[in-house]
């Protein structure tokens, strides 16, 4: 049934196109995420619901955080999109899709994308969460796509072990790394293609996989369809899309964006000074460990009383074992109940009974993983502003 | 014009419906609306930033305190790193721009 207002909103836009005399994409609004030059359109894609827009070319969209209340699984049409490079393969055709296994293997392979199917499959659930996620909070700010919390999402992925492929082709001995690339490139032949790499140990520990599969579905074309690299725990860079090239090599991987981007200080916790840059860096690997309310929205008006927290924690795969709220502005802490375990991967939902009092109140969420870590009160810093997870904050008004 | 248009728009969404799996995707993005904000060398700017990327890159890059710095390097780094073709001569003018706009 369709409700009149939508009817009425349907023709007004209908009318609004036709005097415009075309199709342009109409911001349906806009949302300000919390830091300044924050305001972003809310803009819709094929598959996607309204999304927050990073930039269109290539696209980049973020969750509406209020999403990750829905449940631990992020929808398909709500999971953030991210591209470095212009050119997409927007007209690829998965029946004449090949992905290619090559490099120090004993058996060179092309496979389909039923080759793939056809194989024994496994699923994981696991958070995929952009390296720039929570960018623009930084401070001192720093260039790059400025991303408040949303460029993150949980799903469960099926597909078939890297290994699986790769003991198929054979790996030879003397090989050190895997490298990845996928169909979408850059638009000038003197800009680097977006290449990554992992160790052969990694790329064959049975748990990093090749995905068609995602919450039941195929992969969203913007995630990634029709196979993508999944790597658990680990930053979304490496969880290379329109995936149709692997090659083994004998020594470590050096294009740009190994060697030059995507690195973060080799210092203790990864940190810097504030405005310094490193002596030395190491690639970006696991997540640090996070969590969130997502029951309250930062500047919530609650009434007095009793009411239930909920959020969500993960970290780089050792899984989590405890998160503790505050809300006293971190003066005293209680332990959350936490929610169904779906894998040490993915993100583990919390919910907490608590009694509000009169006033402005500070909620916080810490997490501490079955490893022992824990985030910290106050924010590390690097210059390309990666691996944030400060205690996070939410500012309400009781009354 | 306009009625070959649609006849056009109706073939395409009954080739959609009637071909299932076995096709191409033919994905198709949302024009982009973001642009450049008026400044000194609009075309410039224009000209060069816009093969490879959307306006919005920039629009929603922070606002720096040193902003010429910020953008000198950013501007290098569009040459010397991503390979963008820009003539020295306009190295200045988009820096410019950037810095006055940004």
């Amino acid at each position: 049934m369709f409700d009149r207002r939508d009817l009425l909103k349907g023709a007004g836009l209908a009318a609004l196109a036709a005097t415009m005399n075309s199709t342009k994409a109409l911001a349906l609004e806009t949302v300000t995420l919390p830091f300044v030059n924050g305001e972003r359109p809310l803009v819709k894609y094929p598959q996607k619901r309204p999304m927050i827009g990073l930039t269109s070319r290539p696209p980049q969209l973020e969750t509406p955080f209020a999403i990750f209340n829905d449940g631990p699984i992020t929808p398909n049409n709500a999971f953030f999109v991210r591209y470095h490079l212009s050119d997409l393969p927007y007209n690829l055709d998965p029946d004449k899709f090949t992905i290619e296994v090559k490099g120090k293997v004993d058996r060179p392979l092309k496979l389909s994308l039923k080759d793939i199917r056809k194989m024994k499959a496994t699923e994981i659930v696991a958070v995929n969460q952009c390296s720039g996620n929570s960018r623009g909070l930084v401070e001192p700010r720093v260039a790059g796509g400025q991303l408040a919390n949303g460029a993150m999402g949980n799903a469960r992925w099926r597909g078939v072990p890297l290994k699986a492929v790769l003991d198929m082709a054979g790996v030879q001995s003397g090989a050190r790394q895997v490298t990845f690339n996928g169909m979408d490139g850059p638009v000038s032949d003197k800009t680097p293609d977006f290449v990554k790499a992992l160790d052969i140990d990694h790329a064959t520990d049975g748990e990093v996989m090749l995905a068609y599969g995602m919450n039941g579905e195929d992969l969203p074309f913007l995630n990634g369809f029709p196979l993508r690299l999944i790597v658990p725990g680990y930053y979304g860079t490496y969880w290379v899309k329109h995936l149709n090239e692997i090659t083994v090599i004998d020594n470590v991987y050096d294009g740009f964006w190994m060697k030059s981007a995507y690195r973060i200080p080799d210092t203790p916790n990864n940190a810097i000074e504030p405005g310094t840059a490193p002596k030395a860096t190491i690639p970006i690997n696991r997540f640090t460990i996070r969590s969130f309310i997502t029951s309250v929205p930062d500047g919530a008006k609650l009434k007095a009383g009793g009411t239930t927290l909920r959020g969500i924690a993960f970290d780089g795969g050792k899984g989590i074992k405890e998160i503790q709220v505050s809300t006293d502005g971190g003066k005293t802490w209680t332990s959350a109940k936490l929610g169904k375990d779906l894998g040490k991967y993915s993100f583990r939902e919390w919910k907490l009974p608590v009694k509000l009092v009169a006033g402005t109140v500070e909620l916080k969420v810490r997490a501490t993983g079955n490893g022992g870590e824990t985030q910290p009160d106050t924010p590390r810093w690097n210059p390309a502003g990666y691996l944030r997870n400060v205690v996070e904050t939410v500012r309400v008004t009781v009354a | 014009m306009q009625r070959t248009a649609l006849l056009a728009i109706s073939l395409a969404v009954a080739a959609l419906v009637g071909s299932a799996l076995a096709a191409p995707v033919n994905y198709k993005t949302p024009d982009e609306v973001a642009a450049f904000k008026p400044g000194p060398n609009l075309e410039i700017v224009q000209g060069n930033c816009s093969a490879c990327h959307s306006a919005d890159y920039i629009n929603t890059q922070p606002p720096m305190k040193d902003r010429k710095g910020f953008w000198q390097a950013e501007v290098t780094k569009m040459i010397k790193v991503y390979g963008a073709p820009i003539d020295d001569a306009d190295v200045g003018k988009i820096v410019d721009y950037l810095a006055a706009t940004y």
